[in-house]
């Protein structure tokens, strides 16, 4: 199988589930210059309620569609409403004090999220029932499923509605005025409140629809998935340059593309044996073994490396602008 | 009242109330071991999470740099402590060989994460330390092929207690005719350190040094207008703050016996950060109730929590241990909406987040 272009698949699909997490963060911040630490568990809420769903309905007989758009169904209104919540009770009354209160509070609500739904749905993990029967495609020695294929469409779609949404409708132009400047857009008669809690929702509902998109390519949904997703997720709005809806998407697929062709190929590269004149010092290497200094359990240090050279080398990210300081 | 405790007209009185702290401090543990050694272990832990805020206090509170991921120092220090007293490489040096080691190897640790970051502005500094954290866990669960150091996700087992010329703190035996157990050792030896990190920190806070970091927490510009190293000066505080977290993080590895990457993950260094902002960032006294608070408070709720549901539902709905967590959530929220500065404030701050700026 050709390693490459597999990776590629692969990383393609996740790169597209982090980047509709990563307009989360990215409407958030370019609107009211927050990182909503807690919206990766928003993400896990949606993918939690989702799958309760899904298990209850998966006995039915319902056609396996149906079930998982029920599950989605439900799982979008929970999460804007949790979103709706949280800008409400802990991040309105903070507005305007200084930037490490209300971080330090988006700490606060992910830890609370985090361990209600600790609460409701226990530490188990939750498997999603066998009911969609996945058809794999084979295009140049790589495997595409049909559920990859739906992942991908999905997300084009929902990445395609949501820069319809602000670049086209009179709500997507009170948040653009919003990002702008908030103090002008009240002048322009434009309810401030509103759209900023507009945003969170629609942040959340991205979210939610990206927890189940997540959830069914893994196969599985835990409390504990939020965070790294969440950091993951947040990475890429880094990476595309954070505030930049077009940014995010690209960072997402980016980080996607990094994060599998990095695991794909970190242990080849990192191989000593591979290296002439090292083979000979270690033993291990003799009679063609190998010497792997960083395997693929790596993976998950690819997108904190990513953010810190992006943050440490270019902090606008690929398509943002140079911002000023704001204090 | 007010006139009996009239320090000004009785200043002897300051020297009683020392006096008074100190016997206490000295008998407690022995009050606690009636009660059951558990407690006296408890205490242990929360001193260790007083050393551990009073650590982080350098870098948040007095420097003003939020660090997400200081339990990777913690980190640093007990598994160098680990390795260097364990049968892992058959190493077994003296503890006060070790925990400078530990305490520099951390040092060196915070300078790696701090002199990149400088330039970073205060919450994506956050992001990045909260990134090092995990990638300093990630690789303590990995680093056990192919060459095995730390043991992966098993972690490292049977680590030398503290030894001081024949005075073992891991065990149990009679000292001035009193019998003493091991945690009773620990927490004098931890009382000692805590106390010594207090006095440094106190020191530090009105030093030059300490004067600087306020200066750079307030306005970097101008404290660099005003001839401030500003670049040196939070390298500073990074390595400091990591050194203490080195130190403590050694005495957790010996107390303990045994480390594996569990102890370090992210909820630990969100739970230090809980400690130094619900007691108030940048007032020592403030740093240390908020330690003993969140370290104390969760472990009564787990003694009275758990009956409490047995009684009342004929069994347990909620665990304790969530429910601590969603103290420290509830806490972190609250403390930031109606007392942002802490429950003991530290004067400037008090200043500093009463005028919000728009």
């Amino acid at each position: 199988m050709d390693t490459f272009l597999q990776q590629l698949i692969n990383g393609l699909t996740a790169g597209s589930v982090y980047a509709v997490v990563a307009l989360g963060y990215t409407m958030v911040y370019g609107i009211i210059q927050l990182i909503n630490f807690a919206h990766g568990e928003v993400v896990m809420i949606g993918a939690m309620v989702a799958f309760t769903v899904i298990n209850a309905l998966a006995p039915s007989g319902l056609p396996p569609l149906a079930v998982v758009l029920i599950g989605t169904g439900c799982a979008v209104p929970v999460c804007m409403l949790v979103g709706y919540s949280m800008e409400r009770l802990a991040y309105r009354p903070l507005r305007g004090a200084p930037r490490l209160a209300p971080l330090i509070t988006a700490i606060g609500v992910s830890i609370i999220l985090q361990h209600l739904a600790l609460m409701i749905w226990s530490r188990n993990i939750m498997a999603f029932p066998q009911i969609i029967e996945s058809r794999t495609y084979f295009i140049a020695g790589a495997a595409i499923t049909t559920v990859q294929i739906a992942i991908l469409g999905i997300c084009v779609l929902l990445m395609g509605a949501l820069a319809l949404l602000v670049y086209r409708t009179p709500l997507g132009t009170a948040m653009r005025a919003t990002a702008q400047n908030p103090q002008v857009a009240g002048l322009m008669g434009i309810d401030v409140n509103r759209v900023i809690a507009a945003t969170f929702v629609i942040g959340a509902a991205l979210g939610a629809v990206a927890g189940v998109l997540f959830g069914t390519y893994y196969g599985i949904a835990q409390y504990t998935m939020g965070s790294v997703l969440g950091l993951k997720a947040f990475s890429a709005a880094v990476l595309g340059g954070i505030g930049n809806i077009p940014g995010a998407m690209l960072g997402g697929v980016l980080l996607g593309l990094v994060e599998a062709l990095g695991a794909g190929y970190i242990g080849d590269l990192t191989d000593l044996c591979q290296y002439g004149w090292l083979s000979g010092l270690i033993d291990a290497c003799a009679g063609g073994g190998h010497f792997i200094l960083f395997g693929s359990n790596y993976q998950d240090v690819f997108a904190f490396v990513v953010l810190i050279l992006v943050l440490v080398i270019r902090p606008s990210g690929l398509l943002g602008e140079r911002v000023g300081e704001r204090a | 009242m007010q006139s009996f405790f009239d320090t000004r007209r009785y200043p002897w009185l300051v020297w009683v109330g020392f006096a008074l702290i100190a016997v206490s401090l000295a008998v407690l543990p022995f009050a606690l071991a009636q009660v059951g050694t558990t407690w006296v272990r408890i205490t242990n832990y929360a001193i260790l999470y007083v050393l551990l805020a009073l650590g982080l206090n350098i870098v948040v509170g007095f420097a003003g740099l939020l660090d997400l991921g200081y339990i990777a120092f913690y980190a640093v220090g007990a598994y160098t402590y680990a390795l260097l007293a364990s049968p892992q490489f058959d190493l077994h040096l003296p503890f006060w060989v070790i925990l400078p080691i530990g305490a520099a190897v951390a040092a060196l640790f915070g300078v790696l994460l701090g002199a990149p970051t400088l330039k970073l502005r205060g919450d994506y500094l956050a992001i990045v330390t909260l990134g090092f954290g995990e990638i300093v866990r990630i690789f303590l669960n990995n680093l056990s092929r192919p060459v095995n150091i730390t043991n992966g996700p098993q972690g490292i087992t049977r680590i030398d207690s503290f030894k001081l010329d024949g005075f073992d703190f891991g065990h149990y035996g009679s000292l001035f005719g009193l019998e003493v157990s091991g945690p009773i050792r620990y927490y004098y030896l931890l009382l000692a350190v805590a106390l010594g990190i207090i006095v440094v920190n106190l020191r530090l806070q009105n030093s030059r040094v300490g004067r600087a970091w306020e200066a750079i927490r307030e306005d970097e510009i101008a404290a660099r207008a005003m001839g401030i190293d500003t670049r040196n000066l939070k390298l500073l505080a990074f390595a400091m703050g990591a050194s203490f977290g080195g130190v403590a993080g050694g005495m957790f590895s010996a107390i303990q016996g045994f480390i594996s990457p569990e102890s370090f993950v992210l909820v630990e260094s969100i739970m230090v950060v809980s400690m130094v902002v619900l007691g108030g960032m940048g007032n020592i006294w403030g740093v240390i109730l908020g330690a003993l608070l969140l370290s104390f408070v969760p472990e009564i709720l787990r003694w009275t929590v758990e009956p409490l549901q047995q009684a009342l539902f004929g069994r347990m709905l909620v665990e304790p241990e969530v429910i601590r967590m969603l103290l420290f959530g509830l806490a972190l929220v609250l403390i930031m909406l109606f007392r942002p500065a802490g429950l003991l404030p530290s004067a400037v701050r008090k200043r500093e987040l009463a005028e919000r700026a728009a």
